[in-house]
């Protein structure tokens, strides 16, 4: 009940942090390594984890509902056999893409609809959407299927000049476009305000006469479709479908969410803080393979202390 | 514009047979209810009797087992309080529901804000949230988040979202328990205006002076079941008491009586020398017996709260020093403060104390355990026997220790989170609002508990709104204005008006918390 603590900041202050770690590694990076500090090796940071930040912008809505998605990694993959196999089937470009955000969303709409229904924790019901679309994956092929269509290539590969020499994919433009309308329908609409009331309360948002049902669905239909659509992108980074693909992905956008500083209970949150925490997690694999000598490995164990700690500064805010 | 009694005009709320169980209760049973435009119509009954239950149906939130209900002349059936919004009823439910993560403004206007190019016009929704608070007198920030007002002011933003738009039935459930008599005062100036454009309103409070204040026409309620529906010039408290609690009043007076009262001169427990927090509470002087009741008295806002929070280590002291048994005691958090022996039963019942999936015996047990410590556990019998007691002593219904906290009436759950504490056995006992949204009855048993702890030599401090409570039941008074103690006086030979006077100091009584 401090009332007279400066207000800004302290609802600010996870995100900011987790900003202020981003430099730090990149100034970390930058004085040790030759090359670091470049445009292109943030652009690539970006690149090379176009899909992560789609992942993380779609599990903001959830997690910011006080729910949770396992299934994204395995929809990612699903996302990306269907798309190799419908391409090696002769399917057009367009119906592929309407396709698999059609088959992403639906997967969505169906695990929130029995959340609701039959109100089981969203643990459980994601955790079993996770293993059916890994296992329908195998239904297509068993194989890894490459991506030999001429326009998905030279998408894929197209490479988007900026001032100073820097190059971007396309990938990179979707997923910050994704990003921007998270934002507005976070911030500025009904909608999303609403995820965040369900999210603080869910009784009494439900008592305020707020539409919880269409929200506590909603975001998972919204998780659905950025899994598809993160799917695509990395049917466009990787040009090839397979079941095995994007294992543990899910993991990976959780603890970006959450290194951004959104609250696991719900309520609390940024999809700006998603973004930082996928550069942060980019960041640090950058570093470690700038290092050369360390093995890749040592990224989990990072991302796992800083975990730690970002869960431990939650909780004693929370508390508070 | 109150209707003529001879003639009415049609009720626009007609409740026919409700029936409504829960599994083991029967929380409504053939309950019928009218309530006409341009009255304001008071629900009465003990705590559990079913108010919030009925209103509950009303709105949409619980689906009644058997009966009607006609809106207006057509029958409805709300499937959601959303609905029922719709349709013209604006509820204030008992207790804050209301999202502490977001701001005052979007806890106000949030479904009906204002928008521009599709999305949410922000600027607009904060000018129109502080029109809106400021009609019924209060002056934050509409900007500042929820969760950092106090739980009054918490209450007043949810009335304000209840009259933010045009309504023709206005439910309040108990939107005055935690209320001080000046914001009481605004807020039955706006319930006036409301039903004398012929706006319906259905309200509840503990309150009997409030009720006829305020009311026109009143239904009794009793274990679920209709007792009667008066006009409120018909009944007098006697009747009215009498009808609520099923039994005569005598009982109750024998036990107003009895707390009598005494001059403590047991050792001193704990003394505080200009302790004070920066923007909460300016430095004061403190000193609490063993056995004795102190009472708090101020305003909303006078840092009542935050006085007690200070003595607990909710909050931390920047300033002076806390001695407790002569020795001095450094205050880390609420942590060292149980390991003391004190206890601070919270205002926030909801945010702070009870865990609502639990049950009631669970309840109790972890608090005994936590003062205990987890390395000594308590015999089963020892537990079963406490709980027992404290079921007992405050008449705790359903007296069912596996019942789930959650399910309790408001009032039950408010004596839940006192025998909390209770069952602590602790040396000093800071109980904020603790009759908040109790009934008539067990507000006197509270305070009969209270006295009989302090016999037993227990430090009593007594945080209310309610002052009549403080001055009768405190053996010294403290007076608190605008976050400064102001005075101390003897409990024993002082009156509610001197208070008063002592509280408002002349000046207008402050009423903005920021
Ligand atoms: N969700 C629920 N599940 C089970 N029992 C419930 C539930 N809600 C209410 N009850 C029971 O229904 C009865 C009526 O409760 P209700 O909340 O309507 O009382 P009330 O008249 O509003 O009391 P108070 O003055 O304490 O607020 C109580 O016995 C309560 O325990
Ligand atoms: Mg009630």
């Amino acid at each position: 009940m401090t009332t007279l603590a400066p207000r800004v900041p302290s609802r600010f202050l996870p995100v900011l942090a987790t900003v202020a770690l981003f430099v730090l590694a990149f100034g970390v990076g930058s004085a040790r390594y030759d090359g670091f500090a470049s445009g292109q090796v943030i652009a690539n940071l970006f690149i090379d984890n176009a899909f992560l930040i789609v992942l993380a912008a779609g599990m903001t809505f959830v997690i910011l509902s006080g729910g949770i998605d396992l299934s994204v990694g395995s929809v990612v993959a699903l996302s990306t056999m269907v798309t190799a196999s419908g391409l090696q089937a002769g399917w057009p470009v367009p119906l592929v893409v309407v396709a698999v955000l059609l088959i992403g969303s639906t997967l969505g709409l169906l695990m929130g609809l029995v959340i609701h229904k039959f109100d089981i924790q969203p643990f459980i019901v994601t955790l079993a959407g996770m293993f059916l679309a890994r296992g329908l994956c195998f239904v297509i092929s068993v194989e890894s299927v490459s991506i030999k269509d001429r326009t998905f290539r030279d998408v894929a590969t197209a490479a988007i000049e900026l001032p100073g020499g820097v190059t971007i994919t396309y990938n990179v433009v979707i997923a910050l476009l994704v990003v921007a309308a998270a934002m507005y329908v976070l911030h500025r609409t009904r909608f999303g305000r609403t995820v965040y009331a369900v999210g603080g309360s869910e009784s009494s948002a439900l008592l305020m006469g707020l539409p919880t049902t269409r929200v506590k669905v909603g975001v998972y239909v919204i998780s659905g479709l950025c899994s598809s659509l993160a799917g695509l992108l990395f049917s466009l980074y990787m040009l090839s479908g397979y079941g095995l693909h994007a294992v543990g992905m899910e993991l990976d956008a959780i603890a970006a969410v959450v290194i951004g500083g959104t609250l696991l209970a719900g309520g609390v949150g940024y999809v700006l803080g998603g973004l930082a925490g996928v550069l942060v997690l980019g960041t640090i694999q950058t570093l470690i393979s700038f290092q050369g000598t360390l093995s890749s490995w040592w990224t989990k164990i990072v991302i796992g202390v800083l975990l730690l700690v970002f869960i431990a500064v939650q909780r004693t805010m929370v508390r508070r | 514009m109150t209707p003529p009694l001879n003639e009415p005009p049609p009720p626009v709320v007609e409740m026919r047979g409700i029936s409504l169980a829960f599994p083991g209760v029967k929380a409504l049973q053939d309950v019928d209810f009218r309530l006409f435009p341009g009255e304001v119509h008071a629900l009465m009954g003990e705590n559990g009797a079913g108010k919030s239950t009925l209103i509950k149906t009303l709105t949409g939130v619980h689906r009644p087992d058997g009966g009607q209900v006609v809106l207006g002349g057509d029958e409805v059936a709300f499937s959601s309080p959303g609905e029922a919004q719709h349709a013209g009823i604006s509820t204030v439910y008992q207790e804050v529901n209301l999202c502490a993560n977001l701001t005052v403004a979007e806890n106000i206007l949030l479904g009906r804000e204002p928008r521009r190019f599709g999305g949410i016009d922000f600027p607009a929704m904060r000018k129109r949230a502080g029109e809106v608070l400021a009609r019924i007198g209060v002056h934050i920030d509409p900007g500042s988040s929820l969760g950092e007002h106090p739980i009054a002011v918490q209450q007043l933003v949810a009335i304000a979202r209840a009259i933010a738009v045009d309504c023709r039935v206005l439910v309040l459930d108990e939107p005055t328990s935690s209320l001080d008599a000046g914001e009481v005062a605004e807020l039955f100036r706006i319930m006036r205006v409301l039903r004398d454009e012929g706006v319906a309103i259905l309200f509840v409070s503990h309150f009997l002076d409030q009720v006829y204040e305020i009311s026109d026409r009143m239904t009794v309620l009793r274990n679920g079941s209709l007792v009667g529906e008066h006009l409120t010039a018909d009944v007098d408290r006697r009747t009215l008491i009498a009808q609520m609690i099923g039994r005569d009043l005598g009982a109750l007076e024998a036990i107003e009586d009895a707390a009598e009262k005494r001059h403590p001169d047991g050792p001193v427990l704990l003394h505080a020398s200009e302790l004070g927090r920066r923007g909460a509470i300016d430095p004061f002087d403190l000193e609490i017996r063993a056995g004795e009741v102190v009472g708090l008295a101020g305003l909303l806002g006078s840092g009542r709260t935050e006085l007690a929070r200070l003595l607990f280590g909710a909050d931390r002291a920047d300033s002076g020093r806390l001695v407790v048994d002569g020795k001095p005691l450094r205050l880390r958090g609420p942590r060292s403060a149980i390991a003391a022996g004190i206890a601070f039963s919270s205002e926030d019942r909801k945010g702070e104390g009870l865990v609502a999936d639990l049950s009631i015996r669970d309840n109790l047990v972890l608090a005994m355990q936590a003062a205990r410590g987890w390395t000594r556990p308590l015999p089963r019998r020892t537990k079963d026997q406490l709980v027992e007691k404290y079921l007992k002593a405050l008449d705790i219904r359903p007296a069912n220790p596996d019942a789930l906290v959650r399910t309790l009436s408001g009032g039950n759950q408010q004596k839940v989170l006192l025998a909390r504490w209770l069952v602590t056995e602790p040396r000093l006992l800071i109980l904020d609002e603790p009759t908040r949204g109790i009934d008539i009855g067990a507000k006197a048993q509270i305070q009969q508990l209270v006295t009989t702890l302090a016999a037993e030599g227990t430090a009593v401090l007594f945080i209310s709104a309610e002052l009549e409570e403080v001055v009768r039941i405190s053996d010294r008074i403290v007076v608190l204005r605008d976050r400064r103690k102001i005075a101390e006086l003897d409990g024993s030979v002082t009156g509610v008006d001197e208070v008063v006077e002592l509280i408002a100091g002349g000046a207008a009584p402050e009423k903005v918390v920021s």
